[in-house]
């Protein structure tokens, strides 16, 4: 058991989250081994993103224990998240909508830069050399992602596929170990769906990431795990690999209805 | 910065320079008081236009500013250069606080929250408790500083108001600077990205708790320095200069003058400086009609401030080499 908790990288253990009379999460449990691409799936409402906000911090559990590299996230306060190595992109968007691409991406780096209020305020040596390495960064990203050409573009007027990238370059601006993505390929056409899957692997094979990803899109998703966990009414329904899963005849009542 | 804004910004500040010398003393006073707003409404800006927090309160830390400067040069015998940083300290550690209790509040409760600092400020002024320093509802007359000798030792003659006119421009082009490292850097793009979305600033690994509050603090002292400023230029403070008129005036300064934009608080604060006299030229009867004619006009051509309109205007100049690259979208 100890040896097995050395190796998850991610540890969720019957973690329970209640809005009011709502149980969003009911006991879930599961692991996340590095290296691994583990896709979330389960109906609209199984908890997913519940459960994504509670690893972020932006919801309490009410019971259980996530456990980030064998520490305990509970008591890390939101804005430490990011810095520990846990990124994430959101289901509908969060980007900073005035600022162009390359801010975001540099926003994404605040963890790891340097220089406070008054650091910046005198232009203190250590805090320009921050901002130029965050600056150098956030352009490589781009370089990554193929969105050199819209570095100074306002990330508001581009299309909707186009900021999924910037998100995930924000995502990846920390240098994150671990990786959430909320539904990577949702609003995308079929072409992008296609190259999406591609360069998340592709993304995992360069950066050594861990990847935990909640989609929809079952054949994209089934494609890219290496394991999956099934979800439905907040309980942890099936759990295994992508083959053992499609066939398992509780996720099958699940999506069919029973 | 382009080599273009370079070159603006020189021609500005040594147009600046030139100015005393060739307008009347009256003239020269009241473009102490532009320099005055601009740094006030610098800091405003801070807060409300890149940070998003609303202020209906920021004349509070005006008066504080002011009665920092009054108190220390009329009690104390301080000279004025030198209560100049302690107002502006004062307002910091006053405006960081007010800044904690009000993270807890967004939108129009913050509005209303900093509205309730304004109109409390006046009677804390005239209190009995604070009489003996605040000199109550006779506020407090201060001495017209001299330029310094040195000045004339070299050569230079100025007269009171022209010595005054340069050291608030040497404090305002001080302050811009350092609003400029702090806006076009990571502390700037922080407080951007709080505005913009507040749980995603917070995931990026932003203490969003931190950087507002100390938003709310640099913002405070940007205005107390400007209060402690204008008080030494106005050479006297009372509690009924500093109602929520003067909040209100603030905030008008920055809509007009353009939100989030730096240059934005140099032309809020030629409107709130001069507008108000050009109405009272038009109309001795009804100045305030006027003004709002005038306000209505502003925000309706020029809903980004004059700021966006100059930068569209400029863009329109350079069009072709500012534009995006329409055709490069997927």
């Amino acid at each position: 058991m100890a040896a097995e908790a050395g190796q998850a990288l991610l540890r969720v253990q019957d973690v329970a989250v209640r809005f009011g009379g709502i149980v969003a999460l009911d006991g879930v449990s599961f692991d996340v081994a590095p290296g691994r691409i583990v896709g979330l799936i389960g109906p609209n409402g199984a908890g997913k993103t519940t459960l994504f906000n509670c690893i972020s911090r932006l919801y309490e559990c009410d019971r259980g224990d996530i456990a980030f590299d064998g520490v305990s996230l509970l008591t890390v306060p939101r804005h430490r998240v990011a810095g520990l190595g846990i990124g994430r992109t959101f289901q509908n968007l969060a980007l900073f909508r005035s600022m162009s691409v390359l801010d975001n991406v540099m926003v994404g780096r605040h963890c790891r830069s340097q220089g406070g209020f008054f650091a910046n305020a005198l232009r203190l040596p250590y805090a320009v050399h921050s901002d130029a390495t965050a600056r150098d960064r956030a352009r490589e990203l781009l370089a990554v992602l193929d969105l050199e050409r819209f570095a100074e573009t306002r990330v508001a007027d581009l299309p909707f596929g186009t900021q999924k990238r910037v998100e995930l370059a924000r995502a990846l601006a920390a240098q994150p170990r671990l990786l959430l993505l909320d539904e990577p390929a949702s609003g995308l056409n079929h072409e992008e769906v296609g190259a999406i899957g591609e360069l998340i692997r592709a993304l995992r094979e360069r950066l050594r990431l861990t990847i935990l990803v909640v989609e929809h899109h079952m054949q994209l998703l089934m494609s890219l795990s290496d394991w999956v966990v099934a979800l439905n009414f907040g309980k942890r329904i099936a759990e295994g690999t992508p083959a053992e899963v499609r066939e398992h005849p509780e996720l099958v009542r699940a999506y069919l209805g029973s | 910065m382009s080599k273009k804004v370079v070159t603006v910004t020189i021609l500005l500040i040594a147009a600046a320079c030139v100015l005393p010398f060739v307008v009347s003393n009256y003239r020269t006073f009241q473009l102490t008081l532009v320099l005055v707003y601009a740094i006030a409404l610098l800091g405003l800006n801070i807060l409300t236009g890149y940070n998003g927090q609303i202020s209906l309160g920021h004349g509070a830390f005006y008066a504080i500013g002011a009665y920092t400067a009054a108190m220390l040069m009329d009690q104390a015998g301080m000279p004025y250069w030198a209560t100049i940083p302690i107002a502006g300290a004062v307002c910091l550690l006053a405006g960081f606080l007010f800044g904690l209790p009000a993270l807890r509040l967004e939108g129009l409760y913050l509005a209303l929250a900093t509205f309730a600092l304004a109109v409390s400020m006046p009677p804390i002024l005239k209190s009995h408790l604070l009489e003996r320093w605040s000199g109550g509802v006779q506020g407090i007359v201060i001495v017209k500083p001299d330029p310094p000798a040195f000045l004339a030792d070299v050569g230079i003659k100025l007269n009171p108001d022209q010595w005054l006119y340069y050291f608030a421009l040497a404090i305002a082009l001080v302050l811009f600077v350092i609003g400029w490292n702090l806006i076009y850097g990571r502390i700037g793009r922080a407080l951007i990205a709080i505005r913009d979305h507040h749980t995603a600033a917070e995931a990026m690994g932003i203490n969003t708790a931190l950087y507002k509050s100390l938003a709310f603090g640099v913002s405070a002292m940007y205005t107390g320095i400007a209060g402690a400023l204008g008080a030494i230029a106005v050479q006297f403070v009372a509690p009924d200069s500093f109602t929520v008129f003067l909040s209100i005036t603030l905030l008008v300064g920055i809509v007009v003058g353009g939100l989030a934009s730096l240059s934005g608080a140099i032309y809020g604060a030629l409107f709130i400086q001069f507008v108000p006299n050009i109405a009272d030229e038009l109309s001795k009867a009804a100045p305030w009609a006027v003004f709002g004619i005038f306000l209505i006009g502003f925000v309706y051509l020029m809903p980004t401030g004059v700021a966006g309109a100059m930068r569209a205007l400029l863009g329109r100049l350079g069009r072709g080499k500012l534009s995006p690259p329409k055709e490069a979208l997927p």
